[in-house]
């Protein structure tokens, strides 16, 4: 039985804000991107034949948040839908097998997340070991200084070389209207800076930001009725290590080096990172094995605006925008979950047919 | 059915009880795990992803605990994903493994779905009032029972039907080694001189509070045709999604069921449920919920699903039997308890039900639901491949 190819045909985001006017289940900040995403594809809400999202219960504070959401689309009558306790790239790789199976042709993928409604270092604190990290309350700001600190000791990179990658970051930053900062910059003005969790400084570390973004995804030739150039999926794989800390390499990421051997990066001009620390950038363009040629995150990535559970959807969104738009033939996005890059997606996008 | 072919190689449950204080989470779910790797014959070598499933973070506070769990699961260096959809969870994860599978993402999939009650206060956690949301109030039973109470005014059923539902259902869970309670003396009148917890459900019609974990390895048709044991083939999976409140909506006949069922009749070339499908395992957490949802899924007309539990038919040597596992009402490990409904589908269509097997059983249905009645996850299984002959 043939696979049915997979296109991203839209996407649309949220402003990354630091306190969005919002309550915590999504719905504010969800209507106007499905409005708008539908709008330029001109398919109304009936026209989807599954959805799936991405969030979470601890972000909300409360359980089934993700419920409350479903007020955002109307699912009357009743809708296929599914839901991932994880960041909407996992939402969409389901939706992605979905459509592989033929069952539908055209699928749409929200997350969602408002972490200005609590503490989030202390927040994520919780994704460790319950019996035995999670009770000492290690943050994640923690935790990546500690990643960072590895890296400096072994030699992998150095404070100037997160510095360079904060500065890019924030001079792309500039460049998007809906990033949550940005500014020009550069290496010396940051390393001046004091510290935040040593040696992170703050431009090191993904601000704290609500938002939310939706990708739409079609099959075959339901995608090249609904757009001229879709970003076809022609590679997409996700990975995980372990959740303990200690029993893997922090410096590497085979599982991001492995989901670019199982997704086809080679020869992609552009690539969005979801790497909400400097060092992790680093740490993630040697695991793909991106060259200088490649462009990085040119949207000013996680670093100018990481809403939690939609940034990694919103960084596939990001680099199918430079297929749709005819500036890129070959792209990818990647989504990290968990502490300290414990998991990883890959998604490749190519344009033609 | 979309798709590649995929079936049920093997499944596996914990011994579900109060508090399994002689395990971590991490122990629990290993404990299906393992069982459900022997069941199938196969190794964690063999498993090319993984999907969890469990109901809210918060029941165990642990947030996202398939981060912390990839050892136990042997997820490292594989795909891990992680579903959530309410009550309906375990049978969502099924379904999202086994699409896996027909999408041709992977070949050999393991499925977890787990709750850690006694490690949580669920009645806490579903209770708190987030604002402009209408509160829960007294947990799952305080939300229900309205509904329940609106199906016996509106279908006219006898007060003693939910008793016939619980005394069926603790008996069957009597033959099921798993089962958290084991009840073989319960009768209809037994269960109708219990206390009543939130009128008109009882205490002996509500589920109980368990620890437990299931889980089931899919695999493609290469290798469900190579398998020793005879496979589970799934022949159609449905899911749909209703919001909690929408003006007219019914509550005892959710729109999101029936659509749902009707799906997977239609994948499955079904056109009469109640004489074409052998055995049911329904999600019935409060015993009225057999004759709501026996109706739901057309296996009843509305307002005649009693007759059919109080005819008999639902009992495990009748017309449909309903739940031969003991069903949710003698185990219910919540995030768990929907995939324990497809696990024993899978089980009664390929002889491995042990002292609850229903005689015969080719095709059977495994059902969840979550939320306010308003996610349903379903799957249909067979012990022949979809297409051939029955």
């Amino acid at each position: 039985m043939a696979v049915p190819d997979v296109a991203v045909v839209g996407f649309a985001e949220a402003p990354n804000l630091r306190a969005a006017d919002a309550t915590t289940n999504g719905v504010e900040m969800l209507v106007p991107l499905f409005e708008q995403v539908l709008d330029e594809l001109s398919m109304t809400r009936h026209d989807i034949g599954f959805w799936c999202s991405g969030s979470s219960d601890y972000l909300a504070g409360r359980a089934f948040s993700f419920i409350a959401a479903i007020d955002a689309i109307g699912a009357v009558p009743p809708i296929n839908e599914s839901h991932v306790e994880m960041d909407a790239a996992w939402a969409l790789y389901e939706a992605w097998v979905k459509l592989r199976t033929g069952e539908v042709d055209t699928a749409l993928v929200y997350g969602f997340g408002k972490s200005s409604a609590g503490d989030l270092r202390r927040t994520l604190a919780l994704q460790l070991d319950p019996y035995s990290v999670a009770p000492l309350w290690p943050d994640s700001v923690t935790i990546a200084a500690l990643q960072a600190r590895l890296g400096l000791e072994t030699g992998m990179w150095t404070e100037r070389e997160m510095a360079e990658v904060s500065a890019r970051s924030l001079r792309d930053g500039a460049t998007n209207p809906l990033a949550q900062r940005g500014h020009a910059t550069d290496a010396d003005a940051l390393l001046a800076e004091p510290t935040l969790a040593d040696p992170l400084r703050a431009y090191d570390c993904a601000p704290i930001t609500d938002g939310a973004s939706v990708v739409v995804l079609a099959a075959a030739d339901r995608a090249r009725e609904l757009r001229r150039d879709p970003a076809w999926i022609t590679g997409m794989a996700h990975r995980t290590e372990s959740g303990t800390l200690t029993a893997r390499d922090l410096t590497r990421s085979s599982s991001t080096q492995d989901c670019s051997k199982a997704a086809g990066t080679d020869g992609v001009a552009v690539a969005e990172l979801h790497a909400p620390f400097s060092h992790q950038d680093i740490v993630l363009r040697r695991a793909l094995g991106l060259g200088d040629a490649v462009s990085v995150s040119p949207s000013g990535g996680a670093l100018c605006g990481n809403p939690m559970f939609s940034a990694g959807l919103s960084r596939i969104g990001h680099a199918a925008r430079h297929v749709l738009d005819g500036r890129a033939e070959k792209v990818l996005g990647h989504a990290t979950s968990g502490p300290a890059l414990q998991q990883n997606l890959v998604c490749v996008m190519e344009g033609g047919n | 059915m979309a798709g590649q072919l995929v079936a049920v190689l093997g499944s596996g449950q914990t011994h579900h009880a109060s508090k399994r204080t002689d395990v971590s989470i991490a122990g629990l779910c290993r404990e299906a795990v393992d069982r459900a790797l022997a069941d199938a014959d196969l190794d964690f070598a063999d498993v090319d992803a993984v999907v969890l499933g469990k109901a809210p973070d918060l029941f165990e506070g642990v947030m996202m605990p398939e981060l912390h769990l990839a050892d136990a699961l042997g997820a490292n260096g594989k795909p891990l994903m992680r579903v959530h959809t309410a009550g309906s969870v375990g049978g969502s994860t099924a379904n999202v493994a086994a699409s896996l599978v027909q999408g041709g993402a992977h070949r050999r999939v393991l499925a977890v779905a787990f709750e850690k009650q006694s490690e949580s206060n669920a009645m806490w956690a579903l209770s708190i009032a987030p604002p402009f949301t209408m509160p829960v109030g007294a947990g799952a039973g305080g939300y229900f029972a309205p509904h329940v109470r609106a199906y016996i005014r509106r279908s006219g059923a006898p007060d003693h039907i939910g008793a016939v539902v619980a005394a069926k259902d603790r008996r069957n869970g009597a033959l099921n080694p798993y089962a958290h309670l084991r009840e073989n003396d319960v009768s209809v009148d037994s269960v109708l001189e219990t206390q009543m917890l939130w009128d008109p459900i009882r205490f002996a019609e509500t589920c109980p509070s368990s620890d437990g974990a299931c889980a089931v390895v899919l695999g493609d048709e290469a290798t469900a045709d190579r398998a020793a044991r005879r496979p589970a083939w799934v022949h159609a999976t449905a899911m749909r999604t209703e919001p909690t409140t929408f003006s007219g909506r019914d509550h005892v006949n959710p729109q999101a069921g029936q659509a749902a069922a009707r799906a997977l009749w239609s994948q499955a070339g079904i056109t009469d449920p109640m004489s074409e499908v052998d055995v049911a395992e329904i999600y019935v957490p409060f015993s009225w919920f057999e004759p709501m949802w026996l109706e739901n899924l057309g296996f009843a007309e509305p307002d005649s699903g009693w007759k059919v539990t109080e005819a008999g038919d639902t009992a495990l040597d009748g017309r449909l039997p309903v739940n031969p596992s003991g069903g949710v009402l003698s185990s219910n490990p919540i995030g768990a308890s929907g995939m324990l409904r497809f696990a024993e589908a899978a089980m009664q269509v390929s002889g491995r039900a042990g002292d609850h097997q229903v005689d015969g059983a080719r095709t059977a249905l495994g059902h969840a639901y979550g939320g306010g009645s308003q996610y349903f996850s379903m799957w249909l299984v067979g012990s022949d491949k979809p297409g051939g002959t029955r």
